[in-house]
């Protein structure tokens, strides 16, 4: 195999894919997004329960290929605990990271750094985002509540 | 060294075609991709292109390139003697047809198109039914579903069988009296499944159905022959056979095409033309409105004398010898789900397969770091997908340059896919 698969499918991202982290249910949901990546068949299930303005408990459940399903497991296991405006905070620099724009991933979060190698491989950027977007939508809808019941978003044709 | 040689000469070649002689009139397989050979097997996508063809294309622009048809100069005349030629060549090649039945499109997708547009639109009603078939691509299917929208007709569709073929004894319940249309693949894109061409056309006509069949897989790999298989429309493309990319055919029967609106209008299409009416030209120039793709037609003309070549039973024969061997590599990879009828008579060389841990775009972003070209996702048949109760496969899709070498390199990686993900 070659260097730059290796970046792509660093160690830290296969062990999320093999053992991804949110996935057991939760019991109180107040925020709930999905994503859909219709050409590839990702989906992703995003549920968190808010608690004194802390994503106090995250479940992500995610079908798709390794860079989607590590991406939504960093997302669980990184941003568990965190106040909403600090999940909004890095949910858009990981944005900004994998569109390629100027963007450092804050020291404490330094394993999401390597979800960067996807910037490689272009058709696979829309993976990695999807956790991402979809979480950036359902706190949007959280925060407003302009949207009855779920969002449904996707990162194809998007960027 | 001398004995490896020998071993890989010998597991290129079957008794159809010898794929390491082949591969030497490709120079795009000599590339070394990410370090590896290119194997290529995506050739249900688009196939690669021979010398002879590339050639043609040069050919035809140092030597010959003028608009054709109208001009009277020397360049004019000769361009428009290739481009009819290649005519000429498409009419013997799916089985002698003739020239005024062959329309030259920009692919299979704008041939069915073609028909949707023009046939469809005068004889599909409110009520009527159109029967497709659950294998369909989308270039097969959207057009129909689109049409029975416009019209309120209403579209129907032939289901599948567990092993992969089309439920044959169900066809008889499904084709009414109100069935104008019966569009089927000769050959699944996904499943690979060969279709009953000639008896769902007879069962078609006899309940006064026309018949067109997306023959986009199945030209490039079988002797097909139109007139005997009685079809009304036949849709297949250049660039899946060697040909080059945005060449199209749409063979029609004459007295349908006759009576068929034009599609395209403009230059060409016209007889004459006044600002009060105009009168269309003669067939198959009616639906070739404008300057078409003649290089490409040109030198697709070159990819048919290729295959001719080869032979076209040769072709067919390598690919069931090479198909049954792929089929039977595959097994040897536990847990591996292979899509399609497993007898190689029945089916051609297009090859889907999913991973039940690792997702098809993992495998095939894999296989490509050791050269192997496949394809991954929902090859544009996604009520397939459905129906097979799959979001994406892998697909690996096999042609005349591809040998067992090439099969023995695909389970080779996707062994090692395995143990790159761990699983």
């Amino acid at each position: 195999m070659n260097d730059r698969l290796d970046d792509m499918y660093r160690e830290i991202i296969l062990d999320h894919f093999r053992s991804p982290r949110g996935k057991k249910p939760i019991a109180k949901v107040d925020i709930s997004s999905d994503g859909q990546n219709p050409s590839c068949g990702d989906e992703i299930e995003l549920e968190a329960t808010m608690d004194h303005g802390m994503l106090k408990d995250i479940h992500v459940d995610c079908r798709g290929c390794a860079i989607s399903v590590a991406s939504g497991s960093m997302l669980a296991e990184y941003l568990k605990g965190k106040s909403l405006e600090e999940a909004k905070r890095i949910a858009e620099v990981v944005r900004q990271l994998l569109k390629g724009e100027e963007a450092e991933i804050p020291e404490e979060y330094e394993d999401l750094d390597a979800l960067k190698g996807v910037r490689n491989f272009p058709v696979r950027i829309k993976c990695a985002l999807l956790a991402w977007v979809t979480l950036i939508e359902g706190l949007k809808n959280y925060e407003d509540g302009t949207v009855d019941g779920k969002v449904v978003v996707t990162t194809e044709d998007k960027e | 060294m001398h004995q490896d040689i020998e071993n890989t000469k010998a597991a290129s070649r079957t008794t159809g075609v010898d794929s390491e002689k082949v591969r030497a009139d490709f120079p795009i397989l000599n590339r070394v991709i990410n370090g590896h050979r290119l194997v290529y097997l995506d050739n249900a996508a688009s196939s690669q292109k021979p010398t002879a063809v590339i050639d043609a294309l040069t050919r035809y622009y140092t030597h010959t390139n003028a608009n054709i048809h109208r001009g009277l100069h020397t360049l004019a005349e000769e361009a428009t003697a290739a481009y009819e030629r290649t005519r000429e060549h498409t009419a013997r090649f799916i089985g002698g047809v003739k020239q005024s039945e062959v329309i030259f499109t920009n692919g299979a997708t704008e041939a069915i198109n073609l028909v949707a547009a023009t046939w469809g639109e005068d004889n599909v009603g409110e009520g009527d039914e159109i029967l497709i078939t659950e294998m369909e691509h989308h270039a097969n299917l959207v057009p129909w579903v689109l049409l029975a929208q416009r019209k309120k007709a209403i579209l129907r569709r032939i289901p599948l069988t567990s092993d992969g073929y089309l439920n044959l004894p169900e066809v008889s319940r499904l084709i009414t009296d109100r069935t104008r249309l019966v569009a089927f693949t000769h050959m699944s894109n996904v499943l690979g499944t060969i279709n009953p061409v000639k008896q769902l056309t007879e069962q078609a006509h006899l309940a006064g159905a026309a018949v067109l069949v997306d023959g986009a897989q199945a030209v490039p790999h079988l002797p097909v022959n139109v007139v005997d298989d009685g079809v009304d429309f036949y849709a297949f493309s250049s660039h899946k056979m060697l040909g080059p990319t945005g060449v199209g055919v749409l063979y029609g029967r004459e007295e349908l095409l006759e009576k068929m609106r034009p599609y395209n209008t403009g230059g060409e299409m016209i007889r004459e033309v006044r600002f009060d009416g105009v009168t269309f030209n003669d067939l198959p120039h009616k639906f070739e409105a404008g300057t078409p793709n003649i290089a490409g037609v040109v030198a697709f003309d070159a990819a048919l004398t290729y295959l001719e070549n080869l032979g076209m039973e040769s072709v067919r024969q390598h690919e069931i010898e090479l198909t049954g061997y792929a089929l039977n590599r595959l097994t040897e990879i536990p847990g591996l789900e292979v899509q399609g009828p497993v007898d190689p008579l029945g089916r051609g060389g297009v090859i889907s397969f999913t991973d039940p841990k690792i997702h098809p775009h993992d495998i095939s972003t894999l296989l490509d770091s050791r050269g192997i070209a496949i394809r991954a996702g929902h090859h544009c048949a996604q009520p397939l997908m459905k129906v097979m109760g799959k979001v994406a496969t892998a697909r690996a899709s096999l042609y005349v340059y591809n040998g067992r070498d090439d099969i023995d390199a695909l389970i080779e990686a996707l062994m090692e896919t395995r143990r790159y993900f761990g699983i």
